[in-house]
């Protein structure tokens, strides 16, 4: 291989850590920001628009501010069928915000997500990257008091 | 048919954080054989020799794919393993991450010997992130046991799309791009991951083969019926007693499953395979489960008598529209335009022309759709037309009737 091949092999392949990377940007400050998805595309030799097309995506990843704890309550039909709608109205009750906001102190997220393949113990959430299973409204009070 | 354990064989028996319990009780024998007895073309044919077929939802029939990767001249091959198990109602891929992910190791070990593969990456789900730590230990300690000499195995994080689960899209994905399904040919045994000879087994896929290698191919291929040998499992949800992952071989039927195992009661309908599985109504629940009726990825679940077929129906859409790549007019515009005369009906503003609106919507993304989320998003939408026609034609009456009540123009109904 000349060495022009190789350096295309080798950019080509630095792009397989873009999904971590722009993970990692998201930990870190909560959302990809506008200055974190260019400085990733550059240190990638990604266009930015490629970078900024994959960012938006992804469901788990957010151009929006996030709060620290993000509540996903899974809506597909197995959880549908044991009234997630019921665990959605708690969640809304207990942190009052509705699915797609988040809290002004920026502690919760609160979104409404597809099967997350917890079905055998459905209704189901992720609390980040937790599974929560066979909710119920006063469960839902316990786990949410756990969050400090 | 009975139920049989094999891939459940090692859950709940072994611990999952400790390598030797596995080993005590059989573990990676199988690998030993393949590597110590068996030269890979060997490996292929046995496997090719079972009739085992792909678990993951398409069932293509696995030695073929292996051996089509194992003939192609390449620097460089690539074996991946689907764990991204996003199909509505499955969660079996899950159990065995959890309770056995050592057979899976196992499983891959053998694969990527018989494909020459020195790299396998584990295409893992975000939100089966939790299961990461449980899985990235069982590589470590098999590493440590020497048992995968200089084969590297990463587990790759998706990021939430059920896309992602087709093979296209799922390598898109790998390679730092947008998960959208890639045209085909070229398939990826001959040119997959970044060019190169690439194969993508499912986790139940690649656990059932130290099965195969350690009982060999006869015995493996007894099992089962015609086509579909060997057994599969179950994720079973819904209106049931005991929802769960089962275990049964191959041709067993729905109805043993759901109702003998399950305790599945006054059923209406049950969809088989997911989101775009096939719709079996109660009077059909003698169907066997195998790749000659309808299998899909195993994901069960079960509607009883309480449940209103439209509201499935809109549920169902919904989800497809939300998870399409958007890479193909077809399915992006199909699955919107599909959404929006759904919940018209579900809604109560139906019209009588909406029912042949979606005959022909269906069968044309049937058609033309680039991958199996646009070309199966109608499955679930022309079953349920197909068997429940009258609950369709009874919601327009009764919305043609109460629009009426109200005034509004009865338009064309």
């Amino acid at each position: 291989m000349s060495g022009f091949q190789e350096s295309i092999v080798v950019t080509e392949r630095a792009r397989t850590a873009l999904l971590e990377k722009l993970k990692e940007a998201q930990r870190a400050h909560g959302h990809l920001s506008k200055a974190s998805v260019s400085e990733i595309a550059q240190s990638l030799g990604a266009p930015l628009s490629e970078v900024y097309g994959v960012a938006t995506f992804y469901s788990f990843l957010s151009i929006r501010p996030r709060g620290r704890y993000v509540i996903r309550i899974c809506k597909s039909a197995p959880c549908y069928m044991k009234h997630s709608e019921m665990i959605v109205e708690a969640v809304a009750k207990a942190i009052g915000i509705k699915p797609g906001q988040t809290t002004p102190d920026g502690k919760f997220s609160f979104e409404l997500t597809n099967c997350i393949g917890a079905c055998d113990m459905a209704p189901a959430m992720l609390l980040n990257d937790e599974v929560h299973g066979s909710l119920t409204p006063g469960k839902i009070a316990s786990i949410l008091k756990a969050c400090v | 048919m009975p139920e049989k354990e094999m891939l459940l064989k090692y859950c709940g028996v072994i611990d999952p954080r400790d390598i030797r319990t596995f080993r005590e009780a059989g573990g990676f024998k199988a690998w030993e054989k393949a590597r110590d007895t068996m030269t890979p073309d060997q490996v292929v044919a046995e496997i090719k020799a079972s009739e085992l077929r792909g678990r993951g939802g398409a069932g293509f029939p696995c030695g073929v794919k292996w051996e089509l990767a194992r003939k192609t001249a390449a620097d460089e091959k690539f074996l991946i393993c689907n764990a991204d198990e996003g199909e509505v109602g499955a969660f079996k891929d899950r159990y065995l991450l959890q309770g056995d992910p050592f057979t899976l190791i196992e499983g891959m070990a053998i694969a990527a010997y018989a494909i020459g593969a020195r790299t396998v990456y584990i295409y893992l789900r975000a939100e089966y992130r939790f299961l990461r730590n449980n899985i990235s230990n069982a590589i470590e300690q098999a590493r440590e046991q020497g048992l995968l000499a200089d084969l590297t195995i990463d587990i790759f994080e998706g990021a939430g799309a059920y896309v992602c689960g087709e093979e296209s899209a799922l390598m898109n994905s790998i390679e730092g791009k947008r998960g959208e399904a890639r045209y085909r040919p070229p398939f990826p045994p001959t040119e997959g991951l970044w060019g190169k000879p690439t194969i993508i087994n499912n986790v139940e896929t690649l656990s059932t083969i130290p099965h195969i290698i350690a009982n060999g191919a006869d015995w493996f291929s007894k099992i089962g019926t015609e086509k579909s040998k060997g057994t599969k499992l179950f994720s079973v949800s819904g209106d049931v007693k005991k929802p769960g992952v089962y275990e049964l071989v191959l041709g067993s039927s729905l109805k043993e499953l759901v109702v003998d195992l399950a305790g599945a009661e006054n059923i209406k309908m049950v969809q088989v395979g997911g989101a775009t599985g096939a719709v079996i109504p109660s009077w059909l629940l003698e169907t066997p489960l195998a790749y000659e009726t309808t299998l899909g990825s195993g994901a069960v679940t079960v509607y009883d008598q309480s449940r209103d077929i439209l509201d499935f129906v809109y549920r169902t859409v919904e989800f497809l529209a939300e998870e399409s790549c958007g890479k193909c007019a077809p399915c992006r515009e199909g699955t919107e335009a599909m959404l929006e005369i759904v919940s018209r009906l579900a809604g109560g503003d139906g019209v009588q022309e909406d029912i042949k609106a979606l005959e022909e919507l269906s069968a044309s993304m049937a058609i033309s759709s680039l991958c199996g989320l646009g070309q199966a998003a109608s499955i679930p939408v022309s079953d349920t037309i197909k068997h429940f026609r009258d609950d369709y034609e009874t919601r327009i009456k009764q919305s043609v009737f109460l629009r009426s009540l109200r005034g509004a123009p009865s338009t064309t109904a």
